[in-house]
């Protein structure tokens, strides 16, 4: 279970101006695992993802303290295009998010803007990332409609086939299910538990019975500190400390 | 979670403790009869016997639709799934009452095979690990239920005695004693069995509470 450590979060603070959001992180995502954040509104876990892919960046008077590491490098350093870290560590959203454009188009696209002009090669890529997000047979007759037109659930999984062709290493999910309905979460769930074999996972949910199926560890966050982290059996059945204890079983948050 | 589930939790909880005086006062009245050599009593247990196997089937059902519908985690789910274990436990010692009390009633025909010394030390060592195994869980006090588990082998070396004075002193020196002699062994049998579903439930209970696995690895304890 316990793979080797593809990302490391060391001695972490963030701060937005003055306002101080993460303090002190360290925290460890194992290969092939999928790790989730857990915590109350504001407690920091989206902050702390987005963090894994710079994608804090876009965000003025954002400042950093500390280190994260994927496969050992420094991905803040100085050398490092953020936009090939993007390219490593994909995000997927809590509202689904497709282009406007066709199902295709919106898989074809991220592979056009990385450079690749190869039809072929696009086209079956498209049909690989469609299979591997388990929506291939339900969009294989209309992948030049709308995405728009397909249901959130599929738009979510369509999202996430979009994420997968590029080939990422690690892939973030920020509440992929806050906006499905019991079956679609099933669903991408399912998926979820597919994916990591081939990738490493980190989850951000609301749910937390969702992060008690479908991850191998859990960071219960609050108020910007993690506060305990563990295997999820553990986290679940018997936590060490009072707050996350508390909190699992509803007596505050 | 909110007040539903915490009001849900405590009436479970009193389930729990009305299953506990049901078992407590099947052997205690199973014991009263073997005392007295009383069938009229005994038969009374068996008749009750019913009350606390429909008192299980609520606490089992109350125990899954807790579970079913808010999907409890940490001390909650470890309550509830304690819960279950108890209730079982509890169920089976008023069972063995039963078992007891149809002794009993068999006995009743003939005189004792000899005075009663080693059986009501027995008998008070095994209500005595029900009552702490029971009031650990009432004040979620691990350390009561550590001790339940030190007082079974006094429980085992009573029944050991009492097996190898039936044996020894009658069945062997005259085996017209052993019909007789045989309803004693098998109380004393269970009377001990009654000592360890105490036992099982003082390790559940320290599962509850510090959330160790104490059963088989007594050196964590």
């Amino acid at each position: 279970m316990d793979n080797k450590i593809r990302m490391k979060a060391r001695d972490v603070n963030f701060y937005y101006g003055t306002a101080q959001i993460l303090n002190g992180i360290n925290l460890d995502i194992f290969a092939n695992n999928v790790t989730a954040i857990i915590g109350p509104s504001g407690c920091g876990k989206s902050t702390f993802i987005r963090l894994l892919n710079r994608m804090h960046e876009l965000v003025p008077n954002a400042r950093l303290e500390g280190s994260i590491t994927l496969d050992g490098s420094d991905i803040m350093a100085d050398a490092v295009d953020p936009v090939e870290i993007r390219r490593k560590v994909g995000m997927v959203f809590q509202k689904p998010n497709p282009f406007p454009k066709s199902i295709f188009e919106n898989i074809a696209y991220g592979l056009e803007i990385n450079g690749t002009r190869n039809k072929q090669f696009i086209e079956d890529k498209v049909v690989e990332s469609l299979k591997k997000a388990v929506l291939w047979h339900e969009v294989e007759k209309r992948l030049h409609d709308s995405a728009l037109r397909l249901s959130g659930g599929q738009q979510q999984r369509l999202c996430i086939a979009r994420c997968l062709a590029i080939e990422p290493e690690v892939i973030l999910f920020d509440e992929p299910c806050a906006s499905l309905d019991p079956i679609s979460t099933h669903k991408v769930e399912e998926l979820i538990l597919e994916l990591k074999k081939v990738y490493t996972i980190v989850i951000v949910t609301h749910n937390m019975q969702q992060a008690a199926r479908v991850s191998d560890h859990t960071g219960f966050f609050y108020m910007g500190k993690l506060v305990e982290f563990g295997r999820t059996e553990d986290i679940f059945t018997r936590p060490r400390e009072k707050r996350t204890e508390d909190y699992i079983t509803g007596r505050f948050g | 979670m909110g007040r539903h589930f915490r009001e849900e939790l405590e009436q479970l909880n009193s389930d729990l403790l009305k299953m506990d005086a049901l078992a407590e006062e099947a052997v205690a009245k199973a014991v009263a009869a073997l005392r007295d050599r009383d069938p009229v009593a005994a038969r009374a247990v068996i008749d009750n016997d019913s009350r606390v196997d429909e008192l299980e089937l609520v606490i089992d059902e109350r125990c899954l639709d807790l579970i079913a519908r808010y999907q409890p985690m940490a001390s909650d789910l470890r309550f509830i799934t304690t819960g279950m274990r108890l209730n079982g436990e509890l169920e089976r010692i008023a069972d063995i009452a039963v078992d007891i009390a149809e002794r009993v009633i068999v006995m009743a025909r003939d005189p004792f095979v000899k005075p009663l010394v080693d059986i009501p030390r027995l008998t008070a060592v095994a209500q005595k690990m029900v009552k702490m195994a029971i009031d650990a869980f009432i004040a979620r006090d691990s350390e009561i239920a550590k001790q339940v588990l030190f007082l079974d082998p006094e429980a085992d070396s009573l029944r050991d005695a009492i097996h190898k004075e039936l044996v020894e002193e009658h069945m062997m020196k005259d085996p017209a004693t052993a019909e007789r002699a045989v309803q004693l062994l098998l109380i004393a049998r269970f009377l001990e069995r009654v000592c360890d579903h105490a036992t099982y439930i003082a390790e559940d209970v320290i599962y509850m509470i510090k959330a160790e696995v104490v059963k088989h690895h007594p050196e964590r304890l």
